[in-house]
């Protein structure tokens, strides 16, 4: 038991109205990879937050190195060598590679208060290649992408000689490729015996990676399972407490052939170039490809939020013109951005407000005065419909886990009984039991002839719900399956398919945008 | 085929990405209204009126100086104004009323400005009130407190008749007689390479730049914020303070009723020369720029004979402009 270098006994946390964690423990050896794994809200970044100095734990002790330990402050943790990468990206945007992997730590020049510019972009070259990574320090990070950026915040992270690096969700944004970048510093780290404690949702990377995992549920802890040991449905079902079919895909039928969406030759920039494509009442039509493909751009200038090149729409039949939002909500278009926090919630209001924001015309009486009690009947119904797990309706967004927020996005848009309902990334940063319900919802829609078009990075996700798959690649339409024909490996092959198709004339293009856009 | 390694690299678009364009732009704009100036009227292209408008600049010029360093931390600092009067005054209380040396009355004046400075620093970083609020709150106080303590009158240097030397003369005239250009101007110079040096050198400036970018990440990161952002409000009193000084040695009297509506030229010679409102971003070369812009405008279109209210409209419509270009860059990258 040498090699233990953290334990946290007993830990207690309240917030307002929250048992956020009860008698949790943890444990994390040098030179393993342990992920911790728990529905939203089981209070994994608590826990972890609170060995990193960033919440302050109400009872319990935490032993580093076998001695109990005081840590009261980032600056606490890691001075004992803790560090944390956390789930939102918390880089200074204006700042270079180097500035940022230095900051509040930078080299001083001999004068008091003077910085040695030299130095600092010395160190985090050194850093840098330690990690591998091809970064220039004095790159600025705003000009980098989410992956690099990611990688960035490791790099500062491990610049402390952590020996210990907290990973919050780190794979969230990331496609396969930028994972296993990540994941081979990971092992490369936990080589030189680095304890690693990395949360996911996504499970399928425990295999890849961990070591032992540790399951949370609901503030307490479950238990630690060597990963060899472990099965996926075991892990599951410890972490959900109840039987839910993660597994079985179940596409609904759908016998109707009228088609509600049809979009021709649409083209923007060289983001999307030629696009058609239809879709049927009662339909789930899923949109797969990886990131940077031309998904979301279809979808911002479906609902107007982008303007178009050239192309046509037509609702049910009908050419329309689709100038902002406002015009594709009136043709029964909502769209569900994949960036909920930015575009989809106000999160410093409370959950009633939220859910009839989108369709707050309906309750007002004349001189703009607000029908409470409907909008109060309103927001409750679609609270027990979508099962929102929320205290109140007087609950602000912000303090509701991403599963729950999520949900509440979806109810804003149903309260506005649209027919075609865009999501991007439904599940995105959603734990599995909440993804399931979402999965649920979303087919219950369709069965009552609401059409769906359902962007998504995750095959899985993709075939087990979609009747229909539109595959793109670089702006460009490359497939359009069948829930029969399409596999995991067909998709993929159609996701990379790059260059013109057949019959096209723009062979001398060359591709450069790819993940870029 | 790695998307990192081959951006795009049109030209415009790293023209158009490179941090120093708004400040090209701020310059090409100043350049071309001293060209049209210059061509309407040739009395504004005469080195008195060219010293004219440096001397103008000078004062201005110093509080955006100050106020640059807060817009990149991500604030405000709306009492500046006032807070320079407030210098002033002190500085008059110091020389006149005490009878101190002239130096002390600057140390004196500059000394008030770093108080006041701390004060938002505090009540901003520790009361957590909004910077906004805070500042305009003190925009009052010390409005009032100028007021109370010249008993609402002007106070003269009777006793001290080389305090008007500090703005007024010209230590470089006397060396190169060619050359008069007056010490408010020196002054702006100097204190300018002082806030270049301390905003791209220090790690004050460092944190400046950090805070306004991600404060959060700037905590999280075991900076102490609430310091550094004292920090950063007490330079922008101190050079606050050091215009008070400039203004009262040029005027020769301290005037408790002058000050306010100097905080928005301010700002605006800021913003002007690229400092984003939303923080992270910002060069002293830029507020420098920015300030003459200002000045070169009020001057030519006075020699021009524009009337004063005309001027004023022309000058907010050259601020929303300047913003609206800074925009256009931004979406542009």
């Amino acid at each position: 038991m040498n090699n233990v270098l953290v334990e946290m006994e007993g830990i207690e946390k309240q917030f307002p109205g929250v048992h956020a964690l009860e008698q949790c423990r943890f444990e994390l050896r040098a030179g393993e990879v342990h992920v911790l794994v728990g529905e939203n809200g089981a209070g994994k970044s608590t826990l972890m937050k609170v060995l990193a100095g960033i919440y302050m734990k109400d009872a319990g002790r935490i032993l580093v190195k076998g001695q109990e330990v005081d840590i009261h402050s980032p600056n606490a943790a890691q001075l004992l060598g803790i560090s944390m990468v956390h789930q939102e990206l918390n880089l200074m945007n204006h700042l270079t590679v180097a500035q940022n992997i230095f900051i509040g730590r930078e080299p001083r020049a001999k004068i008091p208060y003077f910085l040695d510019e030299k130095k600092l972009n010395e160190q985090a070259q050194q850093v840098l290649d330690r990690l591998h990574l091809k970064l220039n320090p004095h790159t600025k990070v705003a000009d980098l992408t989410v992956a690099k950026q990611q990688m960035v915040e490791i790099a500062k992270a491990l610049s402390m000689n952590s020996q210990v690096l907290i990973m919050d969700e780190p794979t969230a944004a990331l496609t396969d490729t930028e994972v296993d970048e990540l994941f081979n510093i990971v092992r490369h780290l936990r080589d030189q015996g680095v304890g690693i404690v990395h949360i996911s949702h996504r499970l399928e990377e425990l295999k890849q990676i961990a070591n032992r995992i540790t399951v949370m549920r609901d503030g307490h802890y479950v238990d630690t399972l060597n990963a060899q040991d472990a099965t996926l449905d075991q892990i599951i079902s410890m972490m959900v407490g109840r039987v839910i079919y993660e597994t079985a895909p179940e596409i609904p039928e759908n016998p109707s052939q009228e088609i509600v969406l049809e979009v021709r030759n649409l083209n923007r920039g060289r983001l999307i170039k030629d696009v058609s494509f239809t879709l049927k009442q009662g339909e789930i039509l899923g949109f797969s490809g990886l990131v940077g493909a031309g998904r979301t751009e279809v979808a911002r200038t479906i609902f107007g939020a982008d303007r178009l090149d050239s192309g046509e729409i037509y609702v049910k039949g009908k050419k329309v013109r689709i100038k902002t939002p406002t015009d594709a909500v009136k043709y029964g278009i909502t769209y569900l951005s994949e960036d909920r926090k930015r575009y989809g919630l106000v999160l410093g209001m409370d959950v009633e407000t939220n859910i009839v924001l989108a369709t707050f015309q309906k309750f007002l009486a004349p001189l703009g005065w607000v029908k409470t009690p409907q909008t109060k009947q309103t927001a409750k119904r679609y609270v027990d419909m979508l099962a929102i797990k929320t205290p109140g309706l007087q609950r602000k967004a912000k303090f509701l886990s991403g599963g729950t927020q999520q949900k509440i996005v979806i109810g804003k848009w149903l309260t506005a009984d649209t027919n075609i309902l865009i999501f991007d990334e439904p599940t995105r940063g959603i734990d599995v039991g909440a993804k399931s319900e979402i999965y649920k919802l979303l087919n219950d829609l369709a069965h009552q002839g609401k059409s769906i078009i359902m962007i998504s990075s995750e095959l899985p996700e993709i075939l087990r719900m979609s009747h229909r798959i539109i595959v793109m690649c670089e702006g460009r339409i490359t497939a359009n399956l069948s829930s029969a024909e399409a596999t995991q490996e067909n998709i993929m092959k159609y996701a990379t398919k790059r260059g013109p198709l057949v019959g096209t004339n723009e062979s001398n293009e060359p591709v450069t945008e790819f993940g870029n856009a | 085929m790695n998307p990192e390694i081959a951006p795009r690299t049109s030209l415009t678009r790293t023209l158009f990405r490179s941090d120093a364009t708004q400040r090209l732009l701020a310059f090409a704009g100043l350049i071309v209204l001293i060209v049209v100036f210059s061509i309407a009227s040739p009395y504004f292209r005469t080195e008195t009126n060219f010293l004219s408008i440096a001397l103008a600049t000078a004062v201005n010029g110093v509080l955006a100086l100050g106020v640059t360093f807060v817009i990149i931390s991500g604030g405000i600092d709306l009492s500046i104004g006032t807070v320079m009067t407030f210098g002033a005054v002190m500085s008059a209380v110091f020389i006149t009323n005490w009878n101190l040396p002239v130096p002390i009355g600057v140390l004196g004046g500059i000394g008030a400005g770093v108080l006041a400075g701390i004060a938002n620093g505090i009540i901003i970083a520790k009361l957590k009130v909004p910077p906004f609020i805070a500042t305009l709150g003190m925009l009052n106080v010390a409005k009032g407190l100028s007021l109370v303590i010249s008993q609402v009158h002007p106070i003269y240097y009777p006793t001290a008749p080389e305090f008007n030397q500090i703005a007024s003369g010209s230590i470089i005239g006397q060396i190169i007689p060619a050359l008069p250009i007056p010490n408010a101007v020196l002054i702006l110079i100097v204190a300018a390479a002082v806030a270049s040096i301390i905003l791209t050198k220090t790690v004050l400036g460092r944190y400046t730049f950090a805070l306004g970018s991600n404060e959060e990440a700037t905590r999280l990161s075991g900076v102490n914020v609430d310091v550094w952002k004292i920090a950063i409000y007490m330079v922008c009193g101190a050079f606050a303070g050091l215009a008070g000084v400039l203004i009262a040695s040029r005027i020769n009297s301290a005037q408790p009723a002058l000050g306010q509506g100097y905080e928005l030229d301010a700002i605006a010679a800021a913003v002007i020369g690229g400092t984003s409102l939303a923080g992270g971003e910002g060069t002293i070369v830029g507020t420098i720029i920015g300030a003459f812009i200002i000045s070169t405008l009020g001057n030519g279109l006075q020699i021009l004979s524009v009337p004063q209210e005309w001027q004023t409209v022309i000058t907010g419509v050259i601020i929303i402009l300047a913003v609206y270009l800074d925009i256009l860059r931004r979406r542009a990258a």
